[in-house]
C-alpha cells in the first residue's frame, strides 16, 4: 500500500497534473462542490425537505448583504421560504446523484452493445449500430416526455416524487447510451486485430472471455474519457428536462428545479433564486469538463504537441 | 511429395481469398447504364500445397504482400481457408468447429511479430502465461498451475520471479521470450512463428533465435517460419519455400534453395540479400513492381517481372513440379529447361 | 585539405522533468568530399540523434550540449537561422525512412520539386521544370514528363523513395543525410534504392551518411562505418572488427555465423554449430547507462578499468579508431 502510494507521488499522472493550474484548480473547485453536495445535511443549516420546518412567511428573504437579509438564510429563501443554500447543497447532491447515475447505466448499456458490435459478426454490428442511430436521432426531451407520461400515470403525480430520481436515471440514460456504444465499438475493432487477440484465440479461448478479460480492459481509457464529460451532459440534461418541468418536483429540487422554481420571480426583484443555483450549475459542469479536457490531453500526449 | 502419413502438417490446395468490398452498397457500381454489384476480392494465398515433417524448420519468405503472414494465420485457423485442405497427422481441421479445433490447440501454437502488441498490456505475465495452462487443465491445482509456468519462464530465460510485472516493464527481447514462454506452456508440439524477430534488434535477434533453436532441440519442435530476413532464414532452416503473390515458386533445402536457386524470383530475391564484404550492384534487376492481389495477371503470376519470361508463362499458370533432387519448382523455364 | 564535415565531440541531451539524458555523447567524425559514411547502431543508439543534430534539427526536449559540427568550415551547432535555412536542404540535403515525411500527399510531385528549387534558387518556372526532369531521369524515374503530375498516392513505395531522392539531388547538396533510407523497403526494392544511392554519389562527388541497423547494407555502399552504441561510438569497420561491440554484433548475424568471410577469425567460436553468437542483455535505456564504458555490463572483456573511466575514441595499433580499453 506505501509502495502504490509512492509509486502514484513519483508517476508522471500526478506530475503533470500538478503542472497544469487549470487542472488544479478545477479539480480542487469539483473537489469542493462534490464534497459539500454529499454531506449536504451535515453542512446545511437547514433541511429543504422537511416541510415542518419552512415558513412561508420567509419566503423570498433575499440574500444575507442585502436590505432585509436574515442571518438564518446566507444566500436569501425561495418562494416557498427555504433557505436557499441548503436547497442548493441538497440540489446539487440529486444533480450529481442523476448525472452519475445516468452515466453508470450509459456505460453499462454502452460497453454491452459497443463490445458485441466490435467483436460479433459483420451482421450483428449492422444491425445494434442501427439501432444507435436510431435512438440517437430521439433527443432525450422526447424520450423523457414520452416516457414520463407513462410513469406518471402508472405511479399518478402524488407517487412520482419517490421515483422522479430512478425515473431520469432510466431516461438520460437511454438517450445518451450510444455515445458510448461507438466509442466501445471503436477502440474494439482497433484492439481486436493486435496480436495479442490473435494469441488468445490460438489459445481456444472462447469469445465472450476473450471479448472480457482481453478486449474490455483495454478500451476503458477511452470510456473513462467520455465518462467525465458524459457526466456534465447528464447534470445539464437533467437541468434541462427539470427546467422544462420533466424532471424534478419542486418538493425535492435539483438544480435545475430551483432555477425553474425562481425564474417567475426572476423580473419580480428575486433574482437570487434562479442566479445563485444556475452559477453552481455552471461551476459544476465547466469543472467536470475542464477536467475531463485534461485527462483526455493526458490519456492521448499526441493529440496536442507543440 | 512425400507421404501424408509422415508429414506433421500438410497443406492441399490451400486457397485464402478475403472480400474488401464492404457493405452492399459500397458494391454497386453504375456501368454502361446498369447497376452493377461488383466484388473486390484479395487473392492472398492461391493454391498453395506443401507438407512441413515433423522436428523440421520450414520457413516462408517472400516480399511483403506475398501472403506469408495470411498463410501462417491460416494453418493455425485464425483464417478460415476459402479453399483447399489443411491436414494436421491425416486429419482435417481446416473444416472444424471451435470445440472441435480444441483438442489441436494445445499442439499447435504461435509467435507473433511486434513484442508489443502481442502481449495484453492489462495483464501480469504471470496471468498471461497461467491461462492457457488453466483452461486447457481444468481442475489442474494452482500449485501445479505455478509449477508449470514457472518451469517454462526459466527454460525462456526470464526469471520466474518477474511474473508480478506487466509487459511493459520488460525490453523487446524479453517481451518475445514471454511471448514464446506462452506458447510453450501447454506443451506443443508445432509452432508457427509470423517474423519473430523483425521487430527486434540485430544482438536481440540473435538471442531469440538461440533460443527458439534450443527450444526445437529440447523439446523436438516443429516451426513454420515466416520471414522475410533471408539470411536468417538460411541459418535456421531445414527447408524453405519461397512464395511471391499469394503462390509458390520454389520449394527446396535451405542448401539447395541458397546454393543454386531455380526459380528466376528466387535467384533475383537471393541475389538482393546485402551481404557483408561482397559487392554491391551483383544482384538481378526486376523491371516493374508487384502487381497488386486484387487483379492477379494472368499465367504465371511473376511473368510481367521475370527476365525468362515468354508467351506459355502468360497464359498458363505453372504447376509445382519435383526435380531430380526433390525441390519443387513452379516454372515453366525450369520445365523447360529454359531456366 | 579541409573535410567536408567535421564533428567533434558533438553531445546532444534531452531536457527531463529535473534531469538531462545524454542521447549522443562526444560523437566525433570526419568526413572529406565525396565520402561516404555508415552510421550503424541498434534502436536506441542515438544515430538518428546524431544525423539530425549534424543540421542542427533537435527537436525540443533535446538540445546540443557541447561539441561542434563544422560543414564547409562554418560551424552549425552556432550558426543563425538564416544560414542554417540555406544549407539545409541546399547544401545538405535528407532522406528519410518514410517518403510521406518529405511528400506533401495534396501536391503533385511535380509542384513540390519546381517548389523546392525556386524556394533556393532564382530561376523561372520552366527552368526549374527542366531541373526537375533531369532529376527524375538521374533517379530512373520511367517517363519524368507525365510522373511530375501525378500525386505521391500514385507511386509504389520504392518508386516514393526515388523522388525523395531526386528532391535530395534538386539543389545538387554536398552532403546527403539518409535516415534508414530502405528500412521499410522489401529486399529486391532496397537493392536498387542502395544501387541508385552508390552510383549518384559516385557521379555526383556527393558526400554520404547513411543512418542505418543493417550492416550488410553499410558494407556495401560506405567506404566508412561508424558503429554507435549507447550514446556514445566505437568506430570500427567491418573486415575485422576491433571493439567487442561491433564483434558480437557482427557474430549474431546468422550470415556470419554461416560463413567465414567476415573477418572475424578473432571471434570465439560459437559453442553449438548452429547458435549464434550473442550478446548478452540488452541496450540499456538513456536513464540507466552504465559508469565508464556503456558496453562494460555486457561485454565479455570488461575489466576493472572499463567501469570506472569512459574509453575515448583514439587510433589503435592498424590506424582505426575505436573507444575501447582492452584492445591495443
Amino acid at each position: 500500500m506505501a509502495g502504490l502510494l509512492r509509486r502514484f507521488r513519483q508517476s508522471y499522472f500526478l506530475y503533470s497534473f500538478l503542472r497544469d493550474p487549470v487542472a488544479v484548480t478545477s479539480f480542487a473547485l469539483f473537489v469542493i462542490l462534490a464534497s459539500s453536495a454529499l454531506l449536504a445535511p451535515v453542512f446545511a443549516p437547514h433541511n429543504p425537505y422537511d416541510g415542518a420546518n419552512i415558513d412561508i412567511m420567509d419566503a423570498e428573504t433575499p440574500p444575507l448583504w442585502k436590505d432585509g437579509g436574515n442571518p438564518a438564510f446566507l444566500l436569501g429563501t425561495d418562494n416557498q421560504g427555504r433557505d436557499l443554500f441548503s436547497a442548493i447543497l441538497y440540489g446539487m447532491r440529486v444533480s450529481l446523484l442523476i448525472g452519475v447515475g445516468a452515466v453508470a447505466m450509459q456505460a453499462c448499456i454502452g460497453i454491452m452493445v459497443g463490445l458485441l458490435s466490435g467483436y460479433g459478426s459483420r451482421r450483428l454490428d449492422n444491425i445494434l449500430m442501427r439501432i444507435a442511430d436510431v435512438q440517437l436521432s430521439f433527443s432525450s426531451y422526447m424520450v423523457a416526455i414520452f416516457l414520463g407520461a407513462i410513469v406518471q400515470m402508472t405511479f399518478g403525480v402524488g407517487r412520482y416524487e419517490q421515483v422522479a430520481v430512478p425515473f431520469l436515471v432510466l431516461v438520460i440514460g437511454l438517450a445518451e447510451w450510444p455515445q458510448y456504444a461507438r466509442t466501445v465499438r471503436a477502440s474494439v475493432l482497433a484492439e481486436k486485430k493486435k496480436e495479442y487477440v490473435e494469441a488468445a484465440r490460438v489459445i481456444g479461448l472462447k469469445p465472450f472471455r476473450i471479448m472480457w478479460r482481453h478486449i474490455l480492459p483495454n478500451t476503458l481509457t477511452p470510456v473513462l474519457v467520455i465518462s467525465t464529460v458524459q457526466v456534465a451532459n447528464a447534470i445539464m440534461s437533467e437541468a434541462a428536462l427539470s427546467f422544462l418541468g420533466l424532471g424534478m418536483p419542486v418538493t425535492k429540487p435539483s438544480l435545475g428545479s430551483l432555477i425553474k422554481s425562481g425564474f417567475q420571480y426572476f423580473f419580480s426583484g428575486s433574482w437570487w433564486i434562479t442566479l445563485f443555483p444556475g452559477v453552481v450549475l455552471i461551476l459544476l459542469v465547466l469543472s467536470i469538463n475542464l477536467l475531463g479536457d485534461w485527462l483526455r490531453d493526458f490519456l492521448n500526449p499526441k493529440l496536442y504537441k507543440d | 511429395m512425400t507421404n501424408q502419413n509422415t508429414a506433421l502438417l500438410s497443406l492441399r490446395n490451400v486457397v485464402k481469398h478475403f472480400d474488401i468490398s464492404g457493405g452492399l452498397l459500397d458494391q454497386l457500381r453504375l456501368s454502361g447504364g446498369r447497376i452493377t454489384r461488383k466484388r473486390t476480392v484479395v487473392h492472398a494465398v492461391n493454391d498453395v500445397s506443401f507438407d512441413i515433417l515433423p522436428g523440421e524448420t520450414l520457413s516462408v519468405v517472400g516480399e511483403s504482400g506475398c501472403g506469408k503472414s495470411t498463410l501462417a494465420r491460416t494453418v493455425i485457423g485464425l483464417y478460415r481457408a476459402t479453399g483447399g485442405e489443411i491436414l494436421y497427422r491425416g486429419e482435417r481441421i481446416d473444416n472444424l468447429s471451435d470445440a472441435g479445433m480444441l483438442p489441436y490447440r494445445t499442439r499447435m501454437q504461435m509467435v507473433f511479430q511486434d513484442p508489443y502488441a502481442s502481449l495484453n498490456p492489462r495483464m501480469k505475465v504471470r496471468e498471461i502465461l497461467e491461462e492457457p495452462v488453466r483452461f486447457h487443465n481444468p481442475g489442474i491445482s494452482d500449485a501445479d498451475v505455478r509449477a508449470r509456468v514457472a518451469a517454462v519462464m526459466e527454460q525462456v530465460g526470464v526469471n520466474p520471479l518477474w511474473g508480478v510485472r506487466y509487459p511493459h516493464e520488460f525490453s523487446g527481447g524479453q517481451r518475445q521470450r514471454i511471448s514464446i514462454a506462452r506458447a510453450l506452456v501447454v506443451d506443443p508440439e508445432f509452432i508457427v512463428a509470423d517474423e519473430p524477430i523483425s521487430a527486434l534488434d540485430v544482438s536481440i535477434q540473435a538471442q531469440v533465435l538461440n533460443l527458439m533453436m534450443d527450444m526445437q532441440e529440447q523439446r523436438n519442435l516443429t516451426y513454420l517460419f515466416i520471414s522475410h530476413d533471408l539470411s536468417v532464414v538460411e541459418h535456421i532452416s531445414t527447408r524453405v519455400a519461397v512464395m511471391y503473390l499469394g503462390s509458390l515458386c520454389e520449394l527446396a533445402s535451405a542448401a539447395d534453395l541458397f546454393g543454386a536457386p531455380r526459380h528466376p524470383y528466387t535467384q533475383a530475391l537471393l541475389s538482393a540479400i546485402p551481404r557483408i564484404g561482397g559487392k554491391a550492384a551483383a544482384h538481378i534487376k526486376l523491371s516493374g513492381d508487384v502487381p497488386t492481389p486484387i487483379n492477379l495477371p494472368s499465367g504465371c503470376v511473376f511473368h510481367g517481372r521475370c527476365p525468362h519470361a515468354n508467351e506459355r508463362c502468360m497464359r498458363e499458370v505453372p504447376k509445382a513440379r519435383q526435380l531430380a533432387n526433390g525441390s519443387l519448382v513452379a516454372c515453366h523455364g525450369v520445365e523447360e529447361g529454359r531456366v | 585539405m579541409q573535410p567536408l564535415l567535421d564533428v567533434s565531440s558533438l553531445t546532444v541531451k534531452f531536457a527531463l522533468r529535473d534531469t538531462a539524458l545524454t542521447a549522443v555523447n562526444d560523437v566525433s567524425f570526419t568526413l572529406s568530399k565525396g565520402e561516404r559514411l555508415g552510421l550503424v547502431g541498434e534502436s536506441g543508439a542515438g544515430k538518428s540523434v546524431t544525423g539530425f543534430s549534424i543540421l542542427n534539427l533537435v527537436s525540443k526536449p533535446g538540445f546540443i550540449a557541447g561539441g561542434s559540427v563544422l560543414f564547409e568550415g562554418r560551424d552549425l551547432t552556432r550558426a543563425d537561422a538564416e544560414t542554417l535555412r540555406d544549407i539545409r536542404g541546399n547544401r545538405i540535403s535528407m532522406i528519410f525512412q518514410d517518403p510521406m515525411m518529405t511528400l506533401n500527399p495534396v501536391l503533385t510531385v511535380g509542384t513540390q520539386m519546381i517548389e523546392t528549387i525556386r524556394a533556393h534558387k532564382k530561376v523561372t518556372r520552366k527552368e526549374a521544370e527542366a531541373i526537375a526532369l533531369d532529376k527524375l531521369r538521374k533517379v530512373y524515374i520511367p517517363s519524368p514528363e507525365r510522373r511530375l503530375t501525378q500525386y505521391p498516392h500514385e507511386f509504389s513505395g520504392g518508386m516514393r523513395q526515388r523522388i525523395v531522392i531526386a528532391i535530395a539531388l534538386l539543389t545538387s547538396p554536398s552532403l546527403i543525410i539518409a535516415d534508414e533510407p530502405t528500412t521499410a523497403l522489401d529486399v529486391t526494392i532496397q537493392a536498387e534504392i542502395m544501387d541508385l544511392l552508390l552510383e549518384l554519389c559516385q557521379s555526383e562527388d556527393m558526400g554520404l551518411i547513411l543512418i542505418t541497423h543493417d550492416l550488410g547494407v553499410v558494407s556495401q555502399v560506405t567506404q566508412k562505418i561508424a558503429v554507435m552504441y549507447a550514446m556514445g561510438d566505437t568506430a570500427s569497420v567491418v573486415g575485422a572488427p576491433l571493439h567487442p561491440y561491433t564483434r558480437g554484433l557482427l557474430g549474431a548475424l546468422p550470415q556470419c555465423a554461416d560463413k567465414a568471410d567476415c573477418g572475424l577469425e578473432t571471434v570465439a567460436a560459437p559453442r553449438a554449430r548452429r547458435r549464434l553468437n550473442q550478446i548478452p542483455g540488452s541496450m540499456p535505456s538513456l536513464s540507466d547507462v552504465p559508469r565508464g564504458c556503456p558496453f562494460n555490463n555486457r561485454c565479455e572483456l570488461c575489466e576493472t578499468v572499463c567501469t570506472t573511466t569512459r574509453p575515448l575514441l583514439e587510433k589503435k595499433s592498424d590506424g582505426r579508431l575505436a573507444a575501447c580499453h582492452m584492445v591495443a
